[in-house]
C-alpha cells in the first residue's frame, strides 16, 4: 500500500527490512534490516566485507533487492528511481569522474544537472578544493578524491546523503574538517548515512550506529547506548609471546560469572566485564602463573570495538596496521 | 584548508533537477571539451584524416593511379570523411566510454539527476561538434587542393554521415560496455587500423579487386560508398544506406542489451 502524505513526512528516511542479496557463494545481505531517522546522521559500521556498501548501493537504487524491502523518503529506489535521484547525494567508495577532468570542473558539471546547486566556490573553499582545482582528476591524491567525491554529493542540496567511507584515505586533519562539514549539513536539516570501518568516526559523528557483521545487523543505537549500556568496562591485553594453550579459558574460569573473555588474535584478548581491583588482581595472577609477560594492558569504558567484539567474536578492524588500506576498487 | 563554519541554513535542503535541455547541453559540452582536449584524441580526430588525404592525393598523381577517372582529391576527400566519421563515432567514444566505466563516471552519473537518455544525448552531442570541426578542417585542405564536390551531393551526405555516425555509435558503446577498458581501447584501434586498411573506406571498392563485393557488407565500406555517392555524382546510394541502417539496429540493439554500467 503506498504510504499517505503525512505518512511519508514522518516516516523514517530510510526504512530496510530484511534485505537480502547474495552473488554467487557470497552473502552481502542476509536479512538485514535498518532504519534512518530524519535528520540524523546514522553510521553504519562493520569490517570489510560486511555488507556495507550493498545496503548503501541498493538505497541508492543501483541494485535490486533479491529479497526484502528497501524505502528511501518513502519512495521505491528502483521504481521511483527518477523520482529519488535529485532529492539524494551520493558519495561512491571511489571513482566517479573523467580522469582526465579537472576538480573544479567536475564539481561544476555536476551543480549544472541541479536546479539549486550550492555555489561551487563556496564547497571548493570548505573542502580544500583550490589547491588542486586545476589538476585533472587521474593526478588527484586518495585524498583529494575523496573531497572532490563529498563536494559532488553535497552540491545538488540534497535531503538525504548517502556517504560510502567518506574519510578513507584522508589525513586526521582533513577528516575533523569532513566532520565539521557533516554536522552542519545536519544542523541545515540534511540526513546523512555514512558507512564506515572507523570506529572513532562513527562514535563520534553518528546520533544512530548500526554494527553490521556477515550481512546482518548485530547491534543498533546511539554510540553511549551501545557502549554504555551495558555497564562493563574493558580490559585489553596484548602479550608478548602467543598464549599457551588453554590460557584465556583458565582466565575465564578464574574471572568467573559476568565477564567475559574474548580472544582477539593469538597474542591479544579483550576482558569484558566489571572492571575493578579484583578483576586487575585475577589478571595479574593469571598472568604470573602461565608466564606470560604484557606488552600492553589497557582499561577503560567499552568503545563501539568492544561491542562489536563482543557481538560477533570477531575484531571489527585487523590489527595488522591495514586499516587504512581497504579502499575496495 | 578553512575551518570556519558556513553561515547557517547554507545548506537547507532544496533539492531538485535542473531542466532536460540544460543537462543535456552541460553534458555534450563536457563531452566535446574533454574529446578535443587531448593531443592523441586530435591526431585520431584530425591528423591522420589530413595525412590520408593528402598523402593519397599526391601518391595518386604522382604513380598515376586510376580512379574511375576522377580527379584524385575528388575520389578520395569523400573516403576521408567517411574514416573522419569512423574515427570519431567509433573509435574516440568506444575509449572515452570504456574509461568512464572504468572510472565509476557512468556509475556516479547514473546517482545524479542526469537520465539515461540525457547521458546519451550528451555524447552525440558531443560527437557532432567533434565531427563538425573534422569535417570543417578536411574539408578546407580539400578545397585547397581543388576538390570540387557536387553541390547537391553536400547535402545528400549529410543523412549518409548521420547514418553512418548512429552505426559507428552503436558498436562503439556496445563494444565499450561489455569489455574492460584496456581491452576497449585495443580492440577500438584495431579494428579501426584494420578497416582503414581493408575496409574500402578511403578508397573505393573497386580498388580491392575480387574482394569488393564481399566488403560492401562491411559499414566501413557502406559509409565510404555513400559518401562517394553522394559527392561524387550527387546521388543517393540506397544499398550502402540499407547496409548502414542494419548495423546501426545491431549496434544500438547490441548496446542496449549487453551495455554494463560499471
Amino acid at each position: 500500500m503506498p504510504p499517505t502524505p503525512s505518512d511519508a513526512a514522518s516516516a523514517p528516511a530510510v526504512r530496510v527490512q530484511d534485505l537480502v542479496m547474495r552473488y554467487g557463494d557470497t552473502v552481502a545481505a542476509d536479512g538485514l534490516s535498518l532504519e534512518v531517522a530524519r535528520g540524523s546522521i546514522t553510521a553504519v559500521l562493520g569490517p570489510n566485507g560486511a555488507g556495507k556498501t550493498t545496503t548503501l548501493e541498493t538505497c541508492e537504487g543501483y541494485r535490486r533487492p533479491q529479497g526484502g524491502s528497501v524505502r528511501v523518503l518513502g519512495l521505491d529506489p528502483v521504481r521511483q528511481r527518477r523520482e529519488l535521484l535529485p532529492r539524494i547525494g551520493v558519495m561512491l567508495q571511489g571513482g566517479g569522474a573523467w580522469s582526465g577532468v579537472r576538480a573544479v570542473e567536475m564539481l561544476r558539471h555536476v551543480a549544472s544537472l541541479h536546479a539549486h546547486p550550492l555555489p561551487v566556490g563556496l564547497l571548493v573553499e570548505r573542502l580544500g578544493l583550490d589547491e588542486c582545482g586545476r589538476t585533472p582528476y587521474r593526478r588527484l591524491s586518495g585524498g583529494q578524491q575523496q573531497r572532490l567525491g563529498l563536494a559532488m554529493a553535497v552540491v545538488g542540496r540534497p535531503e538525504l546523503l548517502f556517504v560510502d567511507e567518506p574519510t578513507a584515505g584522508m589525513d586526521p586533519a582533513v577528516r575533523r574538517t569532513t566532520w565539521d562539514l557533516l554536522r552542519e549539513l545536519q544542523h541545515d536539516g540534511v540526513t546523512t548515512v555514512l558507512t564506515t570501518h572507523y570506529m572513532e568516526e562513527a562514535e563520534r559523528l553518528a546520533d544512530l550506529v548500526h554494527l553490521v557483521d556477515h550481512g546482518r545487523v548485530v547491534a543498533s543505537g546511539s554510540p553511549l547506548a551501545l557502549t554504555r549500556g551495558r555497564g562493563d568496562a574493558t580490559i585489553r591485553l596484548v602479550v608478548t609471546e602467543p598464549f599457551p594453550l588453554g590460557a584465556p579459558q583458565s582466565l575465564a574460569t578464574a574471572l568467573g560469572h559476568g565477564t567475559e573473555v574474548t580472544p582477539v588474535d593469538e597474542r591479544s584478548l579483550v576482558v569484558t566485564g566489571p572492571a575493578d581491583a579484583s578483576t586487575l588482581a585475577v589478571v595479574s595472577a593469571w598472568c604470573e602463573d602461565f608466564g606470560v609477560v604484557p606488552e600492553s594492558l589497557t582499561m577503560g569504558r567499552m568503545t563501539l570495538e568492544d561491542v562489536f567484539l563482543a557481538e560477533t567474536g570477531r575484531p571489527l578492524a585487523p590489527t595488522d596496521g591495514t586499516i587504512d588500506g581497504g579502499r575496495a576498487a | 584548508m578553512t575551518q570556519q563554519e558556513t553561515a547557517r541554513g547554507t545548506f537547507t535542503p532544496r533539492p531538485g533537477a535542473a531542466p532536460y535541455t540544460a543537462m543535456v547541453r552541460a553534458q555534450a559540452s563536457m563531452e566535446t571539451r574533454l574529446l578535443l582536449r587531448h593531443g592523441e584524441q586530435l591526431l585520431i580526430a584530425v591528423v591522420i584524416p589530413v595525412i590520408a588525404l593528402v598523402g593519397g592525393v599526391v601518391a595518386a598523381g604522382r604513380l598515376g593511379i586510376d580512379l574511375d577517372g576522377h580527379a584524385p582529391v575528388d575520389a578520395l576527400t569523400p573516403g576521408v570523411l567517411a574514416l573522419a566519421v569512423m574515427s570519431t563515432a567509433f573509435t574516440s567514444l568506444a575509449i572515452a566510454t570504456g574509461f568512464e566505466r572504468r572510472y565509476g563516471l557512468l556509475k556516479r552519473l547514473g546517482a545524479s539527476p542526469l537520465p539515461r537518455s540525457g547521458l546519451l544525448l550528451g555524447k552525440v552531442g558531443g560527437l557532432l561538434v567533434v565531427q563538425a570541426v573534422q569535417v570543417v578542417v578536411i574539408g578546407a585542405v580539400a578545397l585547397l587542393m581543388g576538390w570540387s564536390p557536387d553541390p547537391l551531393g553536400l547535402l545528400l551526405a549529410l543523412p549518409c554521415a548521420l547514418l553512418g555516425t548512429a552505426a559507428f555509435a552503436g558498436l562503439g558503446l556496445a563494444l565499450a560496455g561489455t569489455l574492460r577498458a584496456e581491452a576497449t581501447l585495443a580492440v577500438a584501434n584495431l579494428v579501426y587500423l584494420l578497416l582503414l586498411a581493408g575496409g574500402a573506406v578511403v578508397l573505393p571498392r573497386s580498388s580491392y579487386g575480387g574482394a569488393s563485393e564481399v566488403l560492401a557488407v562491411l559499414p566501413s565500406a557502406a559509409l565510404g560508398d555513400a559518401l562517394r555517392a553522394a559527392l561524387l555524382d550527387g546521388t543517393l546510394a540506397v544499398l550502402p544506406l540499407v547496409v548502414l541502417a542494419v548495423w546501426a539496429a545491431l549496434g544500438a540493439g547490441l548496446a542496449s542489451r549487453f551495455f554494463r554500467w560499471e
